[in-house]
């Protein structure tokens, strides 16, 4: 090395380029060109993420003219919050809000609960045909909805306990429409994407270590208890994740809400038939023909209204959405 | 199962006890897999092969009459699009998939390192999550009118890659065979990255739980990142790769734009032929058992001997 005091300091980058052939440009090239490579994808990516919601945001807050403006391509010429103004009346979005709220919540909490006890049950516990059990869950995960729907939905339609509605009023039970048999299913494992909470909770709950039970048994605590006051709160982030995640698909839900919750008003069953209904609207009440671009600006409107709470919730969860899961582990 | 309580004289013992908390723990699922699984997988089963249509229902009830594999055969020989829609839907699946794998694993690890402004990019790539589930998919597409539509504001809008992609490659004067392919995967793109959220969580967890030491070994033997790459990333996440094939494919399912799903709706809520649709759905859910068991099993194949981590 150099003979200066000053040894700890390091020559220029050329000289130490010179000394190794050229080896040190050509690294520090190859580095930089991937980081710029990096920068590049990520940006085209997060691009194609954002934009159809940029996008929407844009063509929502336009005016009717602004939409066949061809120098207007992004920013709205002229402002306007009529498009929302109309859009919540025709899907009674307060109403509708607060339904969805509702039932997303209680659905969310139920199913979880439910995931909670049996991945419980199945990191912890040996039992005969426990083997078959998971298998069980496993088809739970692979079986399409729309398989079992058929009869699901005769079952409702028809519903009857062992006859005995027809022996005493002539005629079978109605139930579709009704939603106790959806909070029944929810409750019992069989919801939306439950098979995906049991598995996801199980492999949290089988990382906990063995011992914090242990101790507790040791203690003289139940069994019961030992759940309730030393594993729940160790699993408290993961079970705030998968409450965030039941949320918000059922909130977006559309197969089971028809099945089962046609007869509340829910954002995501309003908002499916939204560009047609704004047709009707402006021809009936208005006596206007709309665009197809118009209906458009209607269905990005609507579209922006349904998932704003979702992005709210988003913001402020985004850590526990992420994080808790990538904690967690999903192995196999 | 009884919750009685142990008596003095003959108490369980421990493994018992154990085995009737676990029962405890795991009925609720088993009396849901029992009432809203095994029943209607049966029920609908038995539906498939019998004729339960407007004329088999009346206020009363619905009486199937059952008349063997007719409903298959019909789905196969003469539905006019159940087959094209079929074969349409499996390429889906199967390209869409590989793709979603593909690019996953990519942002997994690109997201693995560091750079300024990960936590960012990491809430960016995670908000499909949200926004590619359920009515918000295909809201756009779903019905025949909004298609035209699109086509009408693409036209208009500034946003056009596909569009533009293609015209630089006619410039170039490539075949029109390979063009067709690359606009293709090119105007999928963005379908594939909102898909991927989940799949990019899970193989993000799989790399951060392998040990750096491994690569800081096979750095000092001399590995390239390549070789690095099969040799110690590919063999450790592979387990995840058949855990992210189940969760696209069945993803799959819930989607609004998926045309099997939507035929199978229109059959039994419009048409009221149930045991048509049972029978679609029957064959549907053959072919993705297949799909997946297939893939995992190639996976398995590719794994050959290395041992997984646990």
């Amino acid at each position: 090395m150099s003979k200066k005091p000053e040894v700890h300091q390091l020559p220029s980058f050329w000289e130490r380029n010179r000394r190794s052939h050229g080896y040190l440009l050509r690294k520090e090239a190859r580095s930089k060109a991937y980081k710029l490579f990096r920068f590049l994808l990520l940006f085209a990516i997060c691009f194609l993420i954002l934009h159809p919601i940029l996008d929407k945001l844009s063509v929502s807050l336009m005016e009717e003219r602004d939409l066949y403006d061809s120098s207007i391509t992004s920013i709205p010429r002229h402002v306007t919050l009529d498009n929302y103004r109309i859009t919540s009346e025709q899907i009674y979005y307060p109403q509708a809000l607060v339904n969805t709220l509702w039932i997303a919540a209680l659905v969310s909490v139920l199913q979880v609960a439910a995931c909670t006890l049996v991945a419980y049950g199945f990191a912890r516990f040996q039992f005969p045909l426990k083997k078959l059990w998971f298998a069980a869950v496993v088809l739970v995960i692979i079986v399409p909805p729309q398989t079992i729907s058929t009869s699901l939905y005769l079952r409702f339609r028809y519903f009857d306990i062992l006859g005995l509605f027809q022996l005493f009023t002539g005629k079978t039970q109605n139930l579709r429409g009704s939603s106790i048999p959806y909070y029944l299913m929810s409750i019992t494992c069989m919801g939306l994407k439950d098979g995906l909470y049991i598995y996801m909770l199980r492999q949290f709950f089988a990382s906990v270590p063995v011992s914090l039970e242990e101790a507790a048994y040791v203690d003289g605590c139940s069994v019961s208890r030992t759940f309730w006051q030393v594993i729940l709160p160790e699993a408290f982030p993961i079970i705030v994740s998968c409450l965030l995640f039941a949320f918000v698909w059922q909130w977006t839900d559309t197969f089971y809400s028809r099945l089962f919750l046609g007869g509340n008003t829910l954002l995501s069953m309003q908002v499916s038939g939204i560009a047609d209904r704004i047709g009707n609207y402006f021809s009936t009440q208005l006596g206007i023909a709309t665009s197809l671009g118009r209906r458009q600006q209607f269905v990005s409107t609507a579209t922006l209204m349904v998932i704003a709470p979702l992005l709210l919730i988003y913001l402020f969860a985004q850590k526990s959405f992420v994080e808790s899961i990538s904690t967690s582990g999903m192995k196999m | 199962m009884s919750t009685a309580k142990p008596g003095k004289k003959h108490r369980m013992n421990v493994r018992t006890r154990r085995a009737v908390y676990g029962y405890l723990f795991i009925s609720p699922f088993i009396i849901g897999f029992l009432v809203f699984m095994i029943r209607p997988l049966f029920t609908s089963l038995w539906f498939s092969l019998c004729s339960l249509g407007p004329d088999q229902i009346d206020a009363a009830g619905f009486h199937p009459v059952p008349n063997g594999i007719a409903n298959y055969l019909k789905a196969f020989t003469i539905d006019p699009e159940f087959n094209r829609l079929m074969v349409d839907e499996i390429t889906r699946i199967l390209t869409h998939t590989l793709a979603i794998l593909a690019i996953s694993l990519m942002i997994a690890i690109i997201l693995n390192q560091e750079f300024k402004g990960r936590a960012l990019v990491r809430a960016i790539f995670f908000l499909p999550v949200i926004l590619s589930s359920g009515v918000l998919v295909g809201l756009e597409t779903n019905n025949s009118l909004m298609q035209s539509i699109q086509s009408a504001i693409q036209s208009n809008a500034s946003f056009q890659l596909s569009d533009s992609v293609m015209s630089i490659l006619r410039l170039s004067g490539l075949g029109t065979g390979i063009l067709d392919i690359v606009a293709d995967v090119i105007s999928q793109v963005q379908d594939i990255v909102m898909a991927s959220g989940i799949q990019i969580i899970v193989f993000l967890t799989g790399l951060q739980s392998i040990p750096g030491s491994l690569y800081e070994a096979a750095d000092i033997e001399g590995c390239t990142r390549w070789e690095s790459f099969c040799k110690i990333t590919f063999p450790l996440i592979s387990p995840l790769l058949i855990v992210n094939i189940i969760y696209s494919v069945i993803d799959f399912f819930m989607k609004t734009d998926n045309q099997i799903m939507d035929k199978i709706n229109t059959t039994m809520v419009v048409n009221m032929d149930y045991g048509f649709a049972s029978a679609m759905a029957w064959i549907y859910f053959a072919v993705v058992i297949v799909i997946i068991g297939v893939s995992s099993g190639i996976v398995s194949l590719l794994r050959g001997g290395v041992g997984t981590y646990e």
